[in-house]
């Protein structure tokens, strides 16, 4: 199989266990999700040559169900960025326009849909890392309610934010792959008994969506905001209630996200020595001086940087100054989100603040997190969030983002399979 | 403002080793990453954790012996083995 975009870091077969809803379909996994057999990256050189020894339960799932997977997708090193050039095997490429991102983290599995080269494909979302790419490549990525799908299996970057969840050219095979997924698992303990229930009927009249002011600023490009407000229009149109609302939280949302995302994962990235897995260490000098090698040579830039700045904001004297402040702001957007849910059923907004970036545009690295503006709130509150094709701007996909009440994935998917019915109409 | 000794000392506490230019260079992306999160500082010290939701906190379940991975299978992307065991590097 020809990679042009570099989508995949491995290519595999794992064939069907058995038949079911997804019999016949191919299907591409990101590779931090665990597969028995086949080497398993995180898109990290540190990670190199290793290969699990057993299945993610999303992988299980999958499989019963008569699936076929087909490869292991290429993504940021753990996750860690929107774009997937901080992968340590080189960026995937957007289908649309090669000299464009195919966004991030989820990138690989992003392009591999939308190329075709892949029927559905499951990725992970931190802090945008499925919606992102979705909205990036033109197709619809979901991250569903936190406990929803469980994570046994997945490598873990930032446990409190991450989701796994589904992209798919169809908000119909959404809806497909989410009832295959949500299933209770014990082997993770925030995995709650809640299945997904839902026949998507495309009927959002009555339905109350708020708009909030603050997802048209930050640095929001006027000609996204442009398409999206159009695509509120067009929901309004099928009977929505439309109503300008605010989130005034929204000014911490980011630095309480990488505050909480970097302490994350210097915790759990700790891990990665060398001695159980993973690029070998050396064993004649000491524990740390044998460590600080190994990890020099196989994190690239990105990861050290989150590493060594929530080493930083967990350590004595600055958590109460970072960590502990962040989990304020974090409450303050769990509040706003619940405060808005009183008043309305759903809330809409771009998915990203543009269209994909051309590649090496975000080599800073604080301009690009600011990107993450309005995908980091839904994983502050745990709450689903989906991103679908609305519009373009440039001849680049723009995303619709519809957010909802925690378990009430099935209204938000409902509400985006409304609109690609309307827009499918129109087109 | 964070100091190149600053940089050296996380990296120190986090087992990352960097190479001179890379410590040019998080030190001066450090600086402005932790400039943006200033805004922090506007919020209280207290509160925080006042959960909402609260029908699912803290689920308890009995203990329970299931199967786990047979040991040959639990080490074999170890580096280095010995014996069953994983091996590694002298800590004293």
């Amino acid at each position: 199989m020809g990679d042009p975009l570099n989508a995949f870091i491995t290519a595999c077969d794992l064939p069907p266990l058995k038949e079911g809803r997804l019999s016949g379909l191919r299907i591409a996994v990101k590779d931090n999700i665990s597969t028995a057999g086949v080497p398993t990256t995180c898109g990290s050189r540190i990670l190199q040559g290793y290969v699990p020894p057993y299945d993610a339960f999303v992988v299980e799932l999958l499989r019963a169900e008569g699936a076929r997977i087909v490869g292991k997708t290429n993504m940021d090193e753990f996750g860690m960025g929107n774009t997937t050039e901080n992968s340590g095997f080189g960026p995937t490429l957007n289908p649309i326009d090669p000299r464009r991102v195919s966004g991030g983290s989820s990138g690989g599995s992003g392009a591999a849909v939308a190329a075709g080269m892949a029927d559905l494909a499951l990725g992970s979302d931190t802090g945008g890392s499925i919606r992102c790419p979705a909205a990036f490549c033109g197709i619809a990525g979901h991250k569903p309610t936190y406990g929803r799908v469980s994570r046994f299996g997945l490598v873990a970057y930032a446990n409190s934010l991450e989701q796994i969840g589904p992209l798919a050219r169809s908000v119909q095979e959404i809806a497909t792959l989410l009832q295959v997924l949500c299933r209770h698992d014990p082997r993770d303990s925030t995995c709650r008994n809640r299945p997904f229930d839902l026949v998507p009927t495309g009927e959002i009249r009555g339905v109350k969506i708020g708009i909030p002011e603050e997802f048209f600023g930050f640095g929001v490009d006027p000609r996204v905001a442009a398409v999206v407000y159009r695509a509120i229009e067009r929901l309004e149109e099928l009977g929505a209630e439309v109503i300008a609302c605010s989130m005034p939280s929204m000014k911490y949302a980011l630095a309480a996200y990488y505050t909480t995302c970097m302490s994350e994962a210097s915790s759990n990235l700790a891990r990665f020595d060398g001695v159980r897995y993973g690029l070998p260490v050396d064993h004649r000098p000491s524990w740390h001086e044998a460590f600080r090698e190994v990890r020099k040579r196989g994190f690239g830039s990105e990861v050290k940087r989150r590493v060594m700045l929530g080493t930083f904001a967990l350590s004595a004297g600055y958590y109460g100054r970072y960590y502990a402040k962040a989990q304020i702001a974090r409450d303050l957007v769990r509040e706003d989100f619940a405060q808005l849910f009183r008043e309305v059923d759903l809330i809409a907004g771009p998915t990203m603040p543009t269209i994909a970036f051309r590649l090496g545009e975000k080599s800073d690295p604080l301009s690009s997190y600011l990107a993450d503006i309005l995908t980091v709130p839904a994983n502050l509150a745990g709450i689903p969030a989906i991103s679908i094709p609305c519009g373009e701007v440039e001849g680049m996909p723009v995303g619709l983002q519809l957010m909802g009440r925690h378990f009430q994935d099935e209204l938000v998917v409902d509400a985006a399979y409304a609109y690609e019915q309307a827009r499918g109409c129109e087109r | 403002m964070i100091s190149r000794k600053d940089v050296e000392h996380i990296a120190e506490l986090a087992d990352i080793g960097l190479a001179p230019e890379e410590v040019e260079e998080f030190t001066h992306q450090f600086n402005l990453i932790l400039d943006y999160f200033e805004i922090l500082d506007q919020l209280p010290a207290e509160g925080g954790w006042t959960r909402t939701d609260t029908e699912d906190l803290n689920v308890m379940r009995e203990d329970l012996v299931v199967p786990s991975l047979p040991q040959h299978e639990a080490i074999m992307n170890a580096s280095a083995r010995e014996d069953g065991f994983i091996k590694a590097p002298r800590v004293m």
